[in-house]
């Protein structure tokens, strides 16, 4: 039984793509068959028995309305299917679905995620979704925002540039593990510090790579869970919260929404293996691993995280699949998954995932 | 293997949307456009700045006004070492940065003007540049700008005219925002070999390994299924029109034909979904439900659908309703 | 049905208009949350949780506004969800909402539902010309147009069917006050001499734009039995999707439709929705789309639905009144036009139409649709809670 909730619900499968930075030979479409047929068939549920199917995607990404439409397409929606879709990251529509079931009527779900953030100027599409008013008309993109928060927060904890890049250095070693990386190597911290600022603090390594691609989970309930699943990865405790955008209302040094979603959530004991951060930039980390009070010896994003591959729309889901396929294979007992949308870490999801 | 198509396209809603205001954030860009800096006080005695319509806190609205300013200090900030000229208000190095005003508990996020990034730091001073064109936009306040202890900030010009225009004089009910984004599409592997026989004057559709139901044009799955769609089957050039609707609405778009024209769905012979197409060669008035038709190719043709100029009747007898009723 | 009873517990709406130019987007949304608030004896401070839907971020230019509209909403602190599901999406978003209470997660729960498209142009928002697309333009009539006449072909109604709907519907918006459209001169003639945007449909067969919002508190059980103001309680909700376009598909008679129908019907126990439902607020953006529907929701046989508007009997003093509000063509913010549908069932249950109160209402059906006729979702709403209990 979770913290909130009457139904054991599990994610049961996990697929993502190949990502890439720019994938110019296929469609979203194109992009998402392969990896919603592979989350379905190892699941182990026929695709006829998923109760409900949602997506999390966002038309300004392929530049115009309805564009989530066409995802539909990729699941083989015959007979009517019943399906939604959030415009928000695929984390949330994990929330729905996790919802949904929830009430009872329903035992399953595909949840999925796209987007091919290549096509467009991401950082600058990001800009409108700041107060339409008083801040997108002065243009600061999603980096420089995020920087302003990343200085806020190295001017508190009295830290500074090389604490980001010992995170982007990190998390580019544990993805050269990761088949499905953009981004990995060897750097070292220092090795980092030389590239150029982009926006200050952050340079190059500490923003997430713009990554085209798609992901999927499958969850379900309880006895059909154990059915197909060895080792369900449970979701204990799930929960959102969200904060003011205006940055300058903000304590941006901290994240209050994630605390609060990580406390509804039950995460309160420190004892995880492994926590999968919704971290685009270094310095989210840093403040989310406050925020979620992660303790120091918890293995942080082992995928090497968004810094490694962030398909937009889906990063938040790969953060459930990848703590999931820790756990379906025994690397991990119990572990934290957040998903984050909007500038500054504005808005978070945490959930607590466990095997038996 | 097709090459991939890749078209340039941009997204901007021409002359940029019109965004009313209402009275509470009218009154904040007001005051802007007049060289000044107001916030508002909420129940637990906090100014913020900008204003909200609302308290936070409780909900209600709000309503008094307090001047803030004109001197500020910076609570963050970042350098922007090479500005977009077309977006940015400086076209030079700046620093966006959290301003907050003398009298006021939030900051506002803006633009310094340091020079470089070492002349910022945070908590430093600064009093605000105003243009002398002003609208009644955040925009109105050009930068802010160091200042050192003791010196005066710098006087606001006199609201600049427009040539033969008129001071605006009532509160500010809106502001206009451009928003232009630009995007490299790629069509997709089954889009562009459709495209691709366009451009070989073929129509051609696919389906799937487990289905013989030709899409066209295809998107790259078999909807039914979710599989993708791997065989090319030539279809057309001839089809039937299984419904239409005759358009009256002149200047829809750069490429609408004059009106009235007809739109047609048209069932190419071999495809089992119809394409949506423009009819001519033909009066609106002839056109009818199972009317049979082919393509008609433009002069220049190339991996894009303009290469179907329109469908045009064959002169054949319309088709069974048997044949494409189960199309509609 | 769910683990729980859920409620319409406050009902809120904007008045619509072509443009509302006296208000921010934060103004618009909380006009309608606010009066949703009081209707049902809250404040800001008792909503556990916010759902927000709005169709295509490209209408206002702004990417994801629930974002900068959570302090607007009251959201700071709580769970904030953004649901998008095409035209359809005012009714998703409702669904959303009441399965948080449905499933315990939550008792109460604000959804707000809203479109400020005067901001650009509903016409540009829904029909941008995207690369490798058929370069023909239509504009969105011009995808249903066909729909339509292929609907007339099959049934063999008479050209004028259409039109009443028209009429009917206007007429009803008169009476009312939050309606963006009052045409207090429309009739057959007027109907008829306006101009043929896209043959068969003519100018006032279709809907409007408009900028609007609505919004619904949804409790729980206990929340409802509380509330100052009668409850509408939830007995079915259903929502259905197919794809775009595959062989055979009928667009006119969509089996998503259908479906979805048979789900709401099967949970809130209905055989026979003419008989068993007291009226329905349908998603009619077209006029003919009325007797589509009429079919498609088993009100009347295939190609029986034009004899029901013909008859008077979808008529505010009918047997089975559709869309007493005046519908979707008397006013349609994008976003927020299928939760006013669910709304405006809701509040002919609570009684609170005022001047476009049908008598005796006890059940009613909210319906809306989105995309290429593809995406549906549907509410059953009733005076008693379910089961009659």
């Amino acid at each position: 039984m979770g913290a909130n909730g009457i139904r054991d619900v599990a994610i049961v499968s996990f697929a993502q793509s190949r990502y890439v930075a720019r994938d110019d030979r296929h469609n979203e479409v194109e992009m998402i068959i392969p990896v919603v047929r592979e989350a379905v068939e190892r699941s182990g549920i026929p695709k006829e028995k998923i109760g409900f199917t949602i997506s999390g995607s966002c038309d300004y990404l392929s530049g115009g309305p309805f564009t989530f439409v066409a995802g539909l397409d990729a699941v083989g929606a015959w007979p009517p299917i019943r399906e939604s879709h959030v415009e928000m990251d695929a984390a949330f529509a994990l929330y729905e679905a996790w919802v949904a079931i929830q009430v009872g009527d329903l035992d399953s779900a595909l949840v999925y995620g796209f987007g091919k953030s290549s096509m467009g100027d991401l950082h600058r599409i990001l800009t409108l979704q700041a107060d339409p008013y008083y801040v997108a008309p002065l243009w600061p993109s999603a980096v420089h925002l995020a920087a302003l928060q990343a200085q806020a927060y190295l001017a508190e904890a009295g830290a500074d540039a090389r604490a980001l890049a010992e995170v982007a250095a990190r998390s580019q070693r544990s993805a050269r593990s990761n088949p499905n990386a953009v981004r990995s190597g060897d750097a070292t911290a220092e090795e980092l510090l030389t590239e150029p600022e982009i926006a200050t603090p952050l340079r190059a390594a500490d923003i997430a790579p713009i990554t085209d691609g798609a992901a999927a989970v499958v969850i379900a309930a309880g006895d059909v869970a154990r059915d197909v699943c060895e080792r369900p990865a449970w979701i204990r405790g799930i929960d959102h919260r969200i904060d003011s955008q205006a940055l300058g209302v903000r304590q941006l040094h901290t994240s209050r929404s994630a605390r609060q979603a990580a406390a509804n959530a039950g995460a309160g004991r420190d004892d995880f293996d492994v926590a999968e951060l919704h971290a685009q930039f270094s310095h989210e980390e840093l403040i989310l691993r406050d925020a979620l009070g992660l303790a120091p010896d918890v293995d942080v994003n082992p995928s090497g995280g968004p810094l490694a591959a962030n398909p937009f729309m889906s990063a938040g889901l790969v953060r459930f699949g990848e703590v999931a396929s820790r756990i379906h294979d025994g690397r991990a007992d119990r572990g934290l998954a957040h998903a984050a949308s909007g500038p500054a870490l504005q808005q978070n999801l945490v959930a607590v995932v466990e095997g038996d | 293997m097709s090459e991939a198509l890749v078209e340039h396209h941009v997204l901007e809603y021409p002359g940029g949307y019109t965004r009313s205001v209402g009275p509470v954030i009218g009154r904040f860009l007001t005051a802007l456009r007049d060289g000044r800096l107001e916030g508002v006080r909420i129940a637990d005695g906090r100014v913020l700045v900008p204003p909200t319509e609302y308290d936070p806190v409780t909900g209600a609205e709000v309503g008094e006004w307090v001047e803030v300013g004109p001197t500020g200090r910076v609570r963050s900030w970042t350098w922007v070492a090479r500005p977009d000229p077309d977006l940015h208000p400086l076209g030079h190095p700046f620093a966006f940065a959290l301003v907050q005003p003398e009298g006021a508990d939030t900051a506002m996020l803006h633009v310094v003007d340091a020079g470089s990034p070492d002349a910022m730091a945070i908590g430093m001073l600064v009093g605000p540049r105003y243009r002398a064109e002003r609208v009644g936009s955040v925009r109105d306040l050009e930068a802010w700008v160091p200042l050192a202890d003791g010196e005066h900030v710098a006087v606001v010009p006199p609201l600049a005219v427009p040539e033969g225009g008129e001071a605006p004089t009532g509160p500010v009910g809106g502001i206009v925002s451009r928003v232009r984004l630009e995007y490299d599409i790629n069509a997709g592997e089954a889009p562009s070999r459709f495209l691709h026989g366009l451009e070989q004057r073929r129509i051609l559709g696919e389906h799937s390994r487990t289905s013989d139901e030709v899409y066209v044009p295809p998107r790259g799955s078999d909807a039914k299924t979710g599989l993708p769609t791997e065989i090319e089957v030539e279809v057309g050039p001839r089809g039937t029109v299984t419904t239409f609707c005759v358009v009256n609405i002149p200047g829809l778009s750069e490429l609408a034909p004059e009106v009235p024209y007809v739109c047609a769905q048209v069932l190419l012979d071999g495809a089992h979904t119809p394409l949506f197409a423009l009819l001519g060669e033909c009066d609106a008035g002839d056109v009818r439900m199972g009317m049979r038709v082919e393509a008609v190719w433009a002069d220049e043709v190339g991996p894009d659908q303009r290469s179907i100029r329109w469908f045009r009747p064959t002169g054949e007898p319309d088709a069974d309703p048997s044949t494409f009723e189960a199309y509609l | 049905m769910g683990a729980n009873r859920c409620a319409v517990v406050g009902v809120g709406q904007t008045k619509h208009a072509a443009e509302r130019l006296d208000v921010s987007m934060p103004g618009l949304v909380r006009e309608a949350a606010l009066e949703a608030l009081e209707d049902a004896g809250m404040d800001w401070g008792d909503i556990d949780a916010v759902v927000m839907g709005k169709a295509p971020d490209t209408f206002e230019g702004v990417v994801m506004p629930e974002l900068f509209l959570a302090d607007a909403l009251g959201a700071a602190g709580k769970p904030l969800l953004r649901v998008h599901t095409a035209g359809s999406v005012g009714g998703s978003t409702a669904i959303v909402a009441a399965k948080l209470v449905e499933a315990g997660i939550h008792e109460r729960v604000l959804t707000v539902a809203f479109e400020k498209q005067s901001e650009s142009n509903a016409t540009w928002g829904l029909t941008v010309e995207m690369p490798f697309q058929a370069p023909l333009v239509a504009g969105a009539g011009g995808y249903f147009a066909p729909l339509i006449r292929a609907y007339i072909h099959r049934s063999g109604a008479p050209d004028h069917i259409g039109m009443l709907v028209a009429v009917k519907d206007r007429l009803a918006a008169l009476r009312n006050p939050k309606a963006h459209l009052h045409l207090p001169d429309i009739d057959l003639a007027t109907v008829e001499e306006s101009f043929m945007l896209w043959d068969p449909l003519r100018y006032l067969e279709a809907c409007p734009s408009s900028d609007g919002a609505m919004a619904m508190v949804i409790g729980s059980e206990q929340v409802a039995e509380a509330a100052p103001n009668p409850p509408a309680w939830v007995h079915g909700m259903a929502m259905r999707s197919e794809p775009t376009m595959f062989a055979g598909r009928d667009q006119i008679d969509p089996r998503a439709g259908r479906d979805c129908a048979a789900d709401v019907y099967a949970q809130a126990g209905i055989s026979d929705p003419r008989r068993d439902l007291d009226v329905a607020e349908t998603y009619v953006p077209f006029s003919w789309f009325e007797p589509m529907w009429l079919e498609n929701l088993g009100f009347a046989g295939p190609g029986e639905g034009w004899k029901l508007t013909e008859q008077g009997a979808t008529a505010p003093d009918g047997d089975i009144p559709w869309n007493p509000s005046g519908g979707v063509l008397s006013s349609n913010p994008i976003g927020a036009s299928g939760m006013i549908r669910f709304g405006e069932a809701a509040q002919q249950v609570r009684g609170r139409c005022g001047d476009y109160q049908v008598d005796g209402v006890r059940r009613a059906l909210g319906h809306a649709y989105g995309g290429g006729s593809q995406f549906f979702a549907m509410w059953v709403v009733g005076t008693d809670k379910p089961d009659g209990s």
